[in-house]
């Protein structure tokens, strides 16, 4: 054969071990990022949160390093690596920010951030945090208590379901030039959801100001549910009757529901949602029936067939 | 040696190390903490990433070929080739034994029920006879007749892979989507050019 002038002897013989040398490759560079010590870029630098409080609900597992759960980010206003956040956001302007709370409340009203956090004490709030990708987090939040908010704000008893707006600016927020999903971003609560002790309003993490790429300055946190529901830099919160629209249900209704609550029972299509990754190990764990926050939440979906209400 | 082969040496040689190239980035990203929070998921993203690459660009030369008259590229399809089965096989080996752990009950629910999963094992078990064949051996036994219609399967395992990434993402399917102009292209070349003239369709005829 002519092709042997130029044909590699190393593949000739040597294919076999090839295929075995880079799969043990695989391996060790697995096991050495998994196991790659702390860095000087794990400290963190964002001002201290002043009076936080230790709050109610704290898990005692493993904390995920400060560094992962910065660089590790669905935001999609951002871009829709997981890198392209904590390298896209610098820039973003948290500060000055309005929140509007409308709808069906006694005390419609919009309040700066700075004011707004004034309304309840900051406490810290150390919750797991599951993706609906299957991968996992530990992650001290600072935060108040949405149901604190929602009280001074004397929702009307036509005040069944909470709607919040994440910002649309995409001067601001480059991944909103691309129509990736519909912008704003939007997500909704029932009103007891919204109003359970365990919902958080989160200001910060690690004890600091909350990072441009984690949603700030201003995220939802709940806990028992698929990270998408955290909406993240919110300017509206309203109160209406009807469920309002999501913004991953909007993008694709059988894959992503109004609920989104953890459950290792009910796969996502594509995937199952069985087990996760925690971030930073190497095997997988189970997941657990809302997040391991069933005691909490169980009884807030009583009689519901959450195969169906997903 | 002729200018000629050592061209092609030299050639032979840059074609190598570049098909080696992503493999070494993951080496290097692992030892300076390149990969992220969650390495074994970009690990296997970036492993499914080239195996196409390399696929589509292992298709490359026949359209050009078709499409140019370029000859010269098609020494280096086979090698090419190989580097797609290596990553491929890397991609599925990165799978089974890392990020599923050989969880037989849940890899084999995976590829049952996950229609991404299913097609994606598809297109890693086209690309198996053609490693395995790839020898200049194979070709003989085989005939270069059958084995370049075996071979064809090139184009079904490109296209089970590309359909395969384009089912896994979430949203952003502009990545997918650019594997799938590109496999387009080269089916569309290879279809519409590949069509043997009249002559040569009769001469075929007669020999069968």
């Amino acid at each position: 054969m002519k092709d042997d002038v130029v044909t590699p002897r190393v593949l000739y013989f040597r294919r076999r071990e090839f295929l075995a040398l880079g799969a043990g490759s695989v391996v060790t560079a697995a096991g050495l990022a998994l196991a790659r010590p702390a860095r000087a870029a794990d400290e963190p630098s964002l001002p201290l949160l002043p009076n936080v409080k230790k709050g109610p609900f704290a898990t005692d597992e493993a904390q995920t390093p400060y560094t992962d759960v910065t660089h590790y980010n669905n935001y999609y206003e951002f871009g829709t690596g997981k890198g392209d956040p904590a390298a896209s956001a610098g820039a973003f302007p948290p500060r000055p920010w309005k929140v509007t709370f409308d709808g069906e409340i006694g005390k419609p009203q919009t309040v700066e951030i700075d004011e707004l956090m004034k309304w309840a004490p900051l406490e810290e709030r150390i919750y797991r945090m599951r993706c609906v990708e299957a991968w996992s987090m530990v992650i001290p939040w600072v935060g108040m208590p949405l149901g604190e908010i929602i009280r001074r704000l004397e929702p009307t008893p036509k005040a069944k379901y909470v709607a919040f707006t994440g910002l649309f600016d995409p001067q601001k927020m480059p991944g909103q030039r691309l129509g990736v999903l519909a912008w704003p971003y939007v997500e909704g609560l029932r009103l007891d959801e919204a109003t359970h002790p365990l919902t958080l309003l989160a200001v910060g993490l690690y004890g600091r100001v909350l990072p441009n790429q984690n949603g700030a300055p201003l995220r939802l946190v709940v806990p028992w549910k698929y990270g998408f529901k955290g909406i993240k830099a919110i300017t509206k919160v309203r109160f209406v009757e009807k469920q309002p629209p999501t913004t991953w249900s909007r993008m694709a209704s059988d894959e992503y529901g109004f609920y989104a609550n953890v459950n290792p029972e009910v796969d996502h299509p594509r995937w199952s949602q069985a087990r996760e990754r925690r971030i930073g190990e190497f095997f997988k764990r189970k997941t657990l029936l809302f997040n391991g926050y069933a005691d909490q939440v169980a009884q807030l979906y009583a009689g519901m067939d959450l195969k169906k209400f997903y | 040696m002729s200018a000629a082969t050592s061209w092609r040496r030299r050639t032979w040689v840059a074609v190598f190390v570049a098909g080696c190239l992503p493999a070494a980035l993951i080496g290097f990203d692992a030892l300076r903490g390149g990969l992220g929070a969650n390495p074994i998921a970009e690990i296997l993203n970036r492993l499914g990433f080239w195996a196409l690459t390399f696929l589509l660009a292992s298709l490359a030369p026949t359209a050009l070929k078709i499409a140019l008259g370029w000859t010269e590229l098609g020494r280096y399809r086979r090698m090419v080739g190989l580097f797609a089965f290596f990553y491929a096989f890397l991609h599925f080996a990165t799978y089974l034994g890392v990020d599923q752990f050989f969880d037989w009950g849940a890899i084999g629910a995976d590829i049952v029920k996950r229609k991404f999963i299913t097609i994606g094992f598809l297109a890693f078990l086209l690309l198996v006879p053609l490693a395995v064949t790839s020898t200049g051996r194979w070709v003989r036994r085989l005939g270069f007749a059958r084995w370049k219609r075996l071979h064809r399967l090139s184009y079904f395992a490109a296209l089970c892979g590309v359909v395969h990434f384009v089912w896994r993402v979430k949203a952003d399917l502009r990545q997918p989507l650019v594997f799938a102009a590109i496999l387009a292209v080269l089916l569309l070349v290879r279809l519409v050019g590949a069509r043997p003239s009249p002559e040569r369709r009769r001469a075929l005829a007669q020999a069968d």
